[in-house]
């Protein structure tokens, strides 16, 4: 039987993965972003789950928001990365440490 | 009742698996496409969930817009791949423990007690036949949530300004024609009336 | 005239002179300063001298009257006003006639001086803060006239502020001064804390109330409160009338000119401290301990400081020396609580030592500024009224019958003889011993001055070639002649009172209970009571003289003096000679001032230059300031580090944050 637990922990297991491969990929900004988009994705597996369970449609409302505003934040971060990568010609983090104290 | 589960363990099984490729894979077209996958199994999932609208929406807009953003992206970008993968083994112990560490801790929280379990939040009966998820959802978006329906639009449209904003550069040494300022002159800027005297030539 | 105007002019007057004297000096010339500073004294002076007949054959009584309310502060007033008894009227009359005699004096004796207008206005204004002082019926304006005589003095000895000595000497006495004036302060503070007020009338009139108050110390001890309050009362009477150990300023301050050494160093300024005890007698009448003290320090200054007048060389430094070691007398005599007899040795005092200073100053003159008595001698014959008045002074200091010092001197010599007070044994034997050694550098000064063989030579200027008019010791320039009337008339007018004031005024001053509106004396402690019964009059005293101890030891003193300054001056060198300790002790005046010098300048200095290098500097500039703000630096660099600029340190660093909430949360949640 299907319960909510057994949504929840799908959520929690993509969660965890893209926190790890948030740390793996130190040098490739693109592999972060996209580990940031799986990270909305577990969240939003978590709402609808709930959402289902609870019977409240508001979850699922939430879930269209999220939703719109993780398009918005990929356009925009990918339009920096374009702008980084022809100033500096690699999107190795690495180099990126203008901000070093 | 077991197609269900049998759906639920395939489906979410693949979304792991793709997961994992997605961080791991060194062609980072790959690692787009992986996470494509990822999105796939996650709308199917959805449907079990009976949440249909948001799984077509997952795959029309995430997967049909930007991932498709993120593929044009890698593939426009010139990338070298080969120093973009040094330090992966140093990292990886660090990444799985804490990967490892912060799953041990939400699995506790969720399997303790049955929390989460049958007895407190009961499976919920299959929606009926006449049951439409989107006009659900639209009744529910178009009153109580119109203002921030509203407000998520003008957040995209603030996206696509900031995008435009960020990237467009201005080529220089190029003629255009400014109709504006065209339109703007005035006579007294351009035309200037000199009187002068009538010169006899020197040494006629 | 009212007696409230009469009293503001006796002490404005002079004020108005000062003034006139000192921001107008360009405008009026120096015959103008001085006339109308010798005019503002002599109104007061005549002023002053009808108060008193009215107080001896009128029917004013005494007088308290407020002037001016300054301040209220705190249910404390504050008020200029002044207490008019028989006491204030003694002390006005002496204050002005010295320092009219003085301000006339000067006409003659700083004629060639550039700075004439200046030195007027200055003994003018110290005139009115004197009076201000005498006149006070409260310890505020006493204070202020106490500074302000201070504040005088340090101008009036480094007048000739070229010099490198009278600075110092200003500075000396300043500050020898300031030391005393701190206990003075912690007396009044003590008064205002335990009385609650500053008036006179009104302390005196509680004296009773609080004599069982007692201060708590640090230490867990008790001290009886009026015991604190006289002794520190008494402290700032010790710098102010040199008492030892704060004596040292008085012989430096002959630095100055002769006119101050007699007006503020003999008669006036240092007596403040005896008047003040004397106007204090009924809060120290309460303190028996601290009478002792008084009675003791007293009698130490004044053996002490005799013997070191044998060895001086120079004119005014025994006659210094002299006034230190008769103000000793003053204050054993205020110590036995004999406070009459002590304030007529005071009056008797100004008036024969201010004779024998300006004597002095009219031979100083006479020999051109040269000081040394080794280099004179036989003067007699050219300084003829100088000689006859110096004779009547020192006859009046060494107490020889019917003079006016043999009365006031006898009068303390016999107190303190009569005295139960713990160390009046002491006490005596210090006084009786002091008429001999008065005897012996008196005479000796006469002596070596105006009689014997002539020490100097006559050069003429010319033959000298020395530049600056400086001639070598033992050289002067022209022949020394008597001085001019300016100066002679003083001298006359001063040599009178010296003769007579003692025969005349004992009866009633010391027995007649003139004073006794003033001054209070508990049952037991009445020595001039006691004598009282025995006096039969001055002359009668005077007759009985030769039966008595003191009368001997001054003639031995005079006998030993003739001996070696006029017969064999030989034997002075023969003693020297054999005993070179006790010549070395007095010639370094016990070595206070080396002490004072090793100890208390070059400490204070050491101190003031630890505390700038090692705290202010040191630790407050450079451990405080300047170290926290490397503290900072270095905490900045350390922190700094974690700054890398890389991304993936920052999200780390979140996510570790986030999983340590997480922990926290699921250790708090039960289950």
């Amino acid at each position: 039987m299907l319960t909510l637990a057994h949504f929840l922990t799908l959520g929690a297991i993509l969660f965890s993965l893209s926190i790890a491969g948030i740390f793996i990929n130190r040098k490739n900004v693109i592999i972060l972003l996209m580990c940031i988009e799986l990270m909305l994705l577990a969240v939003n597996m978590n709402f609808v789950a709930f959402s289902r369970f609870l019977g409240n449609l508001d979850g699922q409302i939430f879930v269209f928001f999220i939703l719109t505003v993780a398009a918005a934040e990929a356009a925009i971060g990918l339009a920096i990365l374009v702008v980084l990568f022809r100033k500096r010609r690699t999107i190795n983090v690495a180099e990126l440490d203008d901000l070093k104290g | 009742m077991i197609v269900h589960e049998l759906i639920f363990y395939a489906f979410s099984l693949v979304m792991v698996l793709a997961a994992a490729m997605v961080i791991t894979v060194r062609n980072p077209v790959y690692a787009a496409l992986f996470l494509v996958l990822t999105f796939f199994s996650a709308a199917a999932i959805w449907m079990l969930l009976e949440a249909e609208f948001l799984a077509i929406v997952l795959v029309v807009v995430y997967v049909g817009a930007v991932m498709v953003l993120f593929l044009f992206v890698v593939m426009m970008l010139d990338i070298n791949l080969v120093p973009l993968k040094e330090g992966f083994i140093r990292y990886l112990p660090v990444a799985v423990l804490v990967a490892i560490a912060m799953a041990a801790e939400l699995l506790m929280v969720l399997w303790s007690k049955g929390r989460f379990g049958a007895e407190v939040f009961p499976v919920p009966a299959p929606n009926p036949v006449e049951y439409s998820n989107t006009r659900a959802l639209g009744e529910l978006l178009y009153t109580e949530y119109l203002l921030p329906f509203e407000v998520a639009g003008v957040i995209l449209l603030v996206a696509i300004v900031a995008a435009i904003a960020l990237t467009l550069r201005k080529r220089t040494g190029i003629k255009t024609q400014n109709p504006s300022l065209q339109v703007r002159t005035r006579r007294e800027d351009s035309v200037r009336l000199v009187k002068m005297k009538s010169e006899k030539p020197q040494g006629v | 005239m009212s007696l409230q105007t009469t009293l503001l002019l006796i002490a404005l007057l002079p004020l108005a002179g000062a003034v006139l004297a000192g921001f107008f000096r360009n405008q009026i010339g120096r015959v103008g300063s001085h006339t109308v500073t010798i005019l503002g004294v002599a109104v007061s002076f005549v002023l002053s001298a009808w108060v008193l007949y009215q107080q001896v054959y009128g029917a004013l009584g005494t007088e308290n009257v407020s002037v001016y309310t300054w301040m209220v502060a705190g249910g404390v007033t504050f008020e200029v006003g002044f207490l008019v008894d028989h006491l204030t009227t003694l002390m006005m009359c002496v204050v002005t006639f010295v320092s009219l005699m003085v301000h006339i004096y000067t006409i003659g004796y700083m004629r060639d001086d550039p700075g004439y207008q200046r030195f007027f206005s200055y003994i003018a204004l110290f005139t009115f803060s004197m009076l201000m002082l005498v006149m006070s019926n409260n310890f505020m304006q006493l204070f202020f006239g106490w500074e302000a005589v201070g504040l005088l003095s340090y101008l009036l000895i480094g007048f000739w502020f070229n010099r490198e000595s009278a600075i110092a000497a200003s500075l000396k006495a300043f500050l020898v001064n300031r030391v005393g004036d701190f206990g003075f302060l912690l007396g009044i503070a003590a008064v205002l804390l335990t009385f609650g007020t500053l008036d006179y009338a009104e302390v005196f009139g509680r004296v009773n109330e609080v004599s069982g108050q007692t201060l708590s110390v640090p230490g867990g001890m008790e001290w009886n409160m009026l015991t604190f309050i006289c002794v520190c009362l008494f402290i700032g009477a010790m710098g102010k009338s040199a008492q030892a150990p704060l004596h040292v300023w008085l012989p430096d301050s002959m630095e100055g000119p002769t006119p101050i050494s007699a007006l503020i160093h003999a008669a006036t300024m240092v007596t403040a401290g005896i008047f003040m005890v004397a106007r204090m007698s009924p809060l120290f009448e309460m303190s028996d301990a601290a009478l002792s003290f008084v009675m003791l320090t007293g009698a130490v200054t004044a053996l002490s400081m005799g013997l070191i007048g044998i060895v001086q060389n120079d004119v005014k430094r025994v006659i210094a020396y002299s006034t230190l070691s008769q103000l000793g007398y003053m204050t054993v005599a205020l110590g036995v609580s004999a406070y009459s007899a002590a304030i007529f040795h005071l009056m008797t005092h100004a008036f024969f030592k201010a004779l024998l200073f300006l004597g002095a100053g009219s031979v100083i003159i006479a020999m051109h500024h040269l000081q040394d008595m080794r280099h004179m001698g036989g003067l007699r014959k050219y300084m003829p009224v100088t000689w006859i008045t110096a004779w009547v002074g020192t006859l009046a200091l060494v107490g020889f019958p019917f003079f006016a010092g043999f009365y006031s001197k006898d009068a303390i010599i016999e107190a303190v003889a009569g005295s139960h007070r713990f160390g009046s044994g002491v006490a005596y034997f210090a006084v009786v011993l002091g008429v001999l050694i008065t005897a012996i550098y008196s005479f000796r000064l006469l002596y070596m001055t105006f009689h014997g063989k002539e020490r100097f030579e006559v050069v003429h200027a010319s033959d000298t070639g020395s530049q600056d008019g400086h001639l070598p010791p033992g050289q002067v320039a022209h022949k020394p002649k008597e001085s001019p009337l300016v100066v002679t008339i003083p001298l006359i007018l001063l040599a009178i009172p010296s003769v007579l004031i003692g025969w005349m005024t004992i009866g009633p001053v010391l027995f007649g209970g003139w004073l006794d509106d003033s001054i209070v004396v508990l049952e037991k402690n009445n020595v001039l009571a006691e004598l009282g019964e025995h006096f039969h009059g001055a002359t009668a005293m005077a007759m009985h003289a030769v039966y008595t101890l003191p009368f001997w030891l001054m003639i031995t003193g005079m006998a030993l003096a003739s001996l070696i300054y006029l017969v064999r001056p030989s034997i002075a060198d023969t003693v020297r000679r054999r005993l070179p300790f006790l010549y070395r002790l007095l010639d370094h005046k016990y070595y206070f001032d080396e002490f004072y010098q090793k100890v208390f300048a070059r400490g204070s200095v050491r101190l003031g230059r630890n505390l700038w290098h090692k705290a202010d500097a040191g630790f407050i500039d450079d451990g405080l300031v300047n170290g926290s703000a490397r503290l900072v630096v270095r905490l900045a660099a350390r922190v700094r580090r974690w700054q890398t600029g890389f991304l993936y340190d920052y999200a780390f660093a979140m996510i570790i944050g986030l999983i340590g909430i997480l922990a926290v949360w699921v250790a708090m949640v039960p289950g």
